[in-house]
């Protein structure tokens, strides 16, 4: 009763932070996916790179989110703004399963169906654009639905270096020792992930090709 | 290798078959007229192999000394065991493999100076495994090289038309289906239009009649004949049916084991003394055996 109440109290408050956060984590995520999918496809064309690619991702998803906001401190144009900061890390964190989908997609492709592209005398980029990626994209959209709910989770941590966003809440909450505070935070920004998951997954399904 | 044998009128294939099937020691057959001079090997050759091989990376050969010349508007049929290289050589010849060894020159050309890109929309390809492209539509797979090539649109849609109907496949029920709601032998059909949609001179066909009921494949066979009459195609199609072969063919190369064993016309294939051509035609005379024997009396 309490929290319904406190949660009316602050509504405006609640409503901006979670907003701050949306915009975190969606300009992240607009920039993983802009990064991620074509180191994807560098990686599936060049098999001796998807090592290096792949492996980079990996360490980058390895670093405890408070300690790469830490190394990303001293970097010049990051450092001195904190939303800056903040979308690089999550960015990183975001490639990781973009990366990987978008291989797989790739990799997954029918090669009887490739075979025949390329027999019809279809060029790389036409095999790519018209065969691969289409037939790709609901194993990407699943990559990032993964890092989607993923960013979500990590941009609370982001109120730690004032950036704003539901970790705000939760930040003050454990400062102060108020459950309800940290309520304020937890509870939408998990919210937010379910329903991000939830609509992803709904696109995932409409964009699924027909298949054999 | 043997090059020679009746030029290709339809009608000598008609009456070799039916002598075939009307006679018992058609084993035995023999051409009773000596083969003509070599009036075919002046013809000009589409697609030469030039003591062609090819290796797998790991040294592997899987062809070996191909020679082997095919001439404008032929239609040759390569015959052999599963694992014999059919797939392979078909490859070679619209370089989605690149020879380890020898050329392969295609009118005149080698593959190897033909932009891959220009030679493939030359080539009509009938994949053996159908491959069709599970996100298109069926007008869409057929409708693929043209629009590669920027046909205008009604050309195209006429074009698909005119291939589904000549397939058999009504284009009202068809067109706009995915191939996942197509039977395999309809699907099959769908990958001989889309491989014949801008008419190119040259066709690859491998075993594209294999899925069909052999009603269907009757028509199909029919249909093929007519089309090798009007349009001067070169065709190599690969199949592991001896009637086919006979049907369609202008000659019959034979591997084993990835190597050529020789190229006969359908009278030599039928009297031939080499063991696998024989072999084959022994398995093909047993089917026709079967009718007689098994009829009740
Ligand atoms: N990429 C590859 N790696 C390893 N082996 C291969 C490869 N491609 C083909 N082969 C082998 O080469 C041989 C010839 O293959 P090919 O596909 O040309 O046979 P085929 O005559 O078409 O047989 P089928 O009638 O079964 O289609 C086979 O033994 C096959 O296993
Ligand atoms: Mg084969």
């Amino acid at each position: 009763m309490s929290l319904i109440d406190f949660f009316i109290r602050h509504q405006r408050e609640i409503l901006q932070a979670t907003l701050q956060h949306i915009w975190l984590v969606g300009i992240s995520m607009l920039l993983a996916v802009a990064i991620g999918v074509p180191l994807g496809i560098i990686a599936s064309r060049h098999p001796w790179l998807s090592k290096p690619i792949l492996g980079g991702a990996n360490i980058a998803e390895t670093i405890p989110s408070l300690a790469l906001f830490g190394f990303l401190l001293p970097v010049p144009w990051l450092g001195g703004r904190a939303d800056r900061l903040v979308i690089t890390a999550l960015t990183l964190y975001a490639l990781l399963p973009i990366i990987r989908n978008t291989t797989a997609g790739i990799g997954g492709v029918d090669a009887a169906v490739r075979e025949a592209a390329r027999g019809m005398g279809m060029t790389e980029n036409q095999i790519l654009f018209q065969v691969e990626l289409p037939l790709s994209v609901p194993t990407i959209l699943a990559g990032v639905r993964v890092a989607t709910v993923l960013t979500i989770g990590i941009a609370t941590i982001a109120a730690a270096v004032g950036a704003g966003g539901l970790g705000e809440f939760i930040f003050r909450g454990l400062a102060m020792v108020n459950d309800q505070l940290i309520l304020a935070g937890a509870i939408p920004a998990a919210a937010l992930a379910l329903l991000a998951d939830f609509m992803l997954s709904l696109l995932e399904r409409r964009l699924r090709p027909a298949r054999s | 290798m043997i090059y020679s044998g009746a030029p290709a009128a339809p009608r000598v294939f008609d009456s070799v078959l039916r002598g075939l099937l009307a006679s018992p020691d058609a084993v035995t057959y023999r051409p009773r007229m000596k083969a003509e001079p070599d009036r075919e090997t002046a013809r000009e050759s589409i697609i030469e192999f030039r003591n062609v091989g090819y290796r797998l990376p790991n040294g592997q050969p899987l062809l070996e000394g191909l020679n082997l010349a095919v001439g404008r508007g032929e239609t040759l049929v390569l015959l052999g065991r599963s694992g014999a290289g059919k797939t392979t050589a078909l490859k070679l010849i619209n370089r989605l493999l690149n020879p380890s060894g020898g050329e392969i020159l295609v009118e005149g050309k080698s593959t190897c100076s033909w932009d891959a890109i220009a030679l493939r929309r030359h080539i009509g390809y009938v994949i053996q495994e159908i491959g069709l492209f599970p996100h298109f539509t069926i007008e869409q797979n057929v409708s693929l090289v043209p629009r590669l090539e920027r046909w205008p649109v009604d050309r195209t849609s006429a074009r698909v038309n005119e291939l589904l109907n000549l397939m058999r496949l009504d284009p009202a029920k068809f067109s706009k289906r995915y191939p996942h709601e197509l039977s395999g032998g309809q699907r099959q059909r769908v990958g001989i239009a889309r491989a014949l949609a801008v008419d190119p001179p040259i066709l690859l066909m491998d075993e594209p009649f294999g899925a069909l009921d052999p009603l269907t494949r009757g028509e199909l066979h029919k249909e093929f004949r007519q089309l090798q009459r009007r349009l001067e195609k070169t065709i190599v199609i690969v199949t592991h049916d001896v009637g086919e072969s006979l049907l369609l063919s202008t000659r019959i190369a034979l591997l084993d084991a990835g190597k050529l064993t020789g190229v006969f016309s359908v009278k030599e294939f039928l009297a031939a003394r080499e063991p696998v051509a024989a072999a084959y035609v022994a398995n093909f005379r047993m089917y026709e055996e079967a009718e007689r024997t098994n009829e009740p009396d």
